[in-house]
């Protein structure tokens, strides 16, 4: 091979043929479709520069949508964080009818298109919908506001925690709970103070996740939204508005401050995955 | 997860390890009240909606011109995405889970990196490269290639939406199944391709099929990547969910739910699939693994 000289550095041995071939394919196809498009966003968008940039970010109706996503896709993620954590340890800790079924459902948003959750999500918080008229009656209103933002985003989020949280249950050490309950701990204090910790560095990534995710979600929320101006509009609206308008320098300009916040998203899951990961001596 | 051998019932309260009955029934209520609100009620509202009018109308809907041609082209987009998202995860599994070279958790890392992107974004990057501004516009339109607002563009960007899928489904798998079952094919005189498609294939078909899926259903249901190069241009650059978008701003509900209905049996299917294969597989080489 010719690789050999400084491939004894690059790769191990290996006794199986392929690599070559396929690692080419893998960096050709990946560069293709992934780094060339998102480095031709970035080479667009340092040319506008980082005044540029600023002055694409402090544009009140760009801030104020910057603001609410942000604003929406971490309270969606800490609620998500609350409920998928009661949800992950009630499927993993409990056994009861239908609790396969239920296992199975927590993945609908990542199977169900976000057009038509947010179709459905609006039919249901509407006003005259199933859980909007007795709102309504309350006199609550959802949908079209900037509540119906925080409903889109929850659902979107919901799988990110439980998925992610529900293995670190499944190997949390019981005996260690039986420990604390028999030295007198009440079962309250056991889950705080031993069964809580390993969990953390899951819930926290469940929750790098499912902001991540919420910070960029269009389809389920454009449609519950309401999609007022510097009320109800999030930042993707405002690029694809921008794009309307024939402004490219602006639609750029938040593309690439999304882009930039969805690299630090990405590494600090990276680093709390591998955090998770070292904490329960896997390494 | 795979419990074969537990019973049904709940626990005994004189596990000490465990929360007393009544905190362990709240649990479950809080837990089942939180899923009904955000995920069996909108799924169930999605048929009731499509069906509200009574099958005729939904026929009527789903046999709609607009209707067919933007399932025809949503078959379409798929039927070129997911071989090439297949093909392209099964040589990256290879690469990365038979080998180990410099460099490999960063690839990983990038194979996921459109999973983080907006889906408005990744639309925005194919709009920037091929777009009347773009940096590739002079060679497309020299080619007399119509990208934006055209087949082309819709199924770039739905490439690079589900990007990762297969990919996902199968590094994992093949980092733990390892590589001694294919050395010792190679030993006893297999080439390398036929290692593959004896050995590797069969151990990881399952999951492989399920990353397709996954990758198809994706493909089927992109919306927001597809929104922004698409133009909706009415049968003809309309796939199912930009005109459910359509249909239901036009407020023709019950049109716009039924084709939403198709997407979320789509998604129910996948689903299903999926846990199908988990109680069949994945639990029994957890279990394996973890013993």
């Amino acid at each position: 091979m010719t690789l050999s000289i400084a491939g004894a550095a690059f790769k191990k041995p290996s006794a199986l043929p392929g690599f070559a071939p396929t690692l080419g394919f893998t960096l050709f196809y990946l560069s293709l479709i992934v780094l060339l498009p998102l480095g031709a966003l970035v080479a667009k968008a340092s040319g506008l520069g980082l005044g540029g940039l600023r002055a694409v970010a402090v544009e009140p109706r760009v801030l104020a949508a910057l603001k609410t996503s942000f604003g929406a896709a971490l309270a969606a993620a800490s609620i998500d964080v609350v409920f998928g954590a009661i949800v992950a340890w009630t499927l993993t800790r409990y056994r009861f009818p239908g609790r396969r079924l239920v296992d199975a459902l927590v993945d609908l948003p990542f199977a169900l298109p976000t057009a038509v959750a947010g179709i459905s999500l609006a039919a249901l918080y509407a006003p005259n919908g199933w859980l909007g008229a007795p709102l309504a009656a309350l006199g609550v209103k959802i949908a079209f506001t900037r509540w119906g933002i925080l409903v889109a985003l929850t659902f979107v989020g919901l799988p990110f925690v439980v998925r992610t949280v529900q293995p670190l249950i499944e190997e949390l050490d019981r005996e260690l709970e039986e420990a604390s309950a028999t030295l007198g701990a009440s079962r309250l204090r056991t889950l705080a103070r031993i069964a809580l910790p390993p969990l953390v560095p899951g819930l926290l990534a469940g929750l790098a996740l499912a902001f991540a995710r919420g910070v960029g979600e269009y389809g389920s929320v454009i449609f519950i939204a309401g999609n007022v101006a510097y009320v109800s509009e999030i930042a993707p609206l405002v690029i694809v508005v921008k794009l309307e308008e024939y402004d490219y320098v602006g639609a750029t300009g938040v593309a690439a401050i999304m882009l930039g916040v969805s690299f630090l998203m990405l590494l600090a899951i990276n680093l709390l995955h591998a955090w998770s990961r070292r904490g329960l001596g896997h390494v | 997860m795979s419990d074969a051998g537990v019973p049904t019932v709940l626990l005994s309260p004189r596990d000490v390890a465990s929360e007393s009955a009544g905190a362990r029934a709240a649990l479950i209520a809080v837990a089942l009240g939180f899923l009904t609100l955000f995920l069996v009620l909108p799924l169930a509202i999605v048929f009731s909606e499509a069906f509200s009018r009574g099958v005729a109308a939904y026929l009527t809907a789903l046999l709609d011109s607009d209707a067919r041609a933007a399932i025809a082209l949503t078959l379409t987009v798929a039927a070129i995405v997911v071989p090439l998202n297949a093909t392209f995860g099964v040589a990256a599994a290879w690469a990365i889970a038979k080998f180990d070279f410099v460099g490999k958790n960063l690839l990983i890392t990038l194979i996921d990196l459109p999973l983080s992107v907006s889906p408005v974004v990744a639309g925005l990057v194919f709009v920037l490269a091929f777009g009347a501004q773009g940096v590739l516009w002079p060679w497309a339109a020299a080619h007399g290639l119509h990208v934006i607002f055209a087949l082309p563009g819709i199924a770039m960007a739905t490439v690079f939406v589900t990007f990762p899928f297969v990919a996902r489904e199968l590094i994992p798998l093949m980092q733990q199944l390892g590589s001694a079952e294919e050395e010792a094919a190679l030993t006893l005189g297999a080439t390398g391709w036929k290692a593959f498609v004896t050995v590797t294939l069969p151990n990881v078909k399952w999951a492989l099929l399920y990353g397709v899926l996954l990758c198809n259903a994706r493909a089927m249901g992109e919306f927001g990547a597809v929104s922004v190069v698409s133009g909706h241009i009415r049968g003809l650059t309309n796939t199912i969910p930009l005109q459910v978008e359509i249909l239901y701003n036009e407020y023709d509900i019950v049109a716009a739910f039924t084709l939403a209905s198709l997407l979320a049996l789509l998604a129910l299917v996948t689903l299903a699939f999926k846990t199908y294969l988990e109680w069949r597989f994945v639990g029994a080489a957890r279990r394996r693994g973890a013993g």
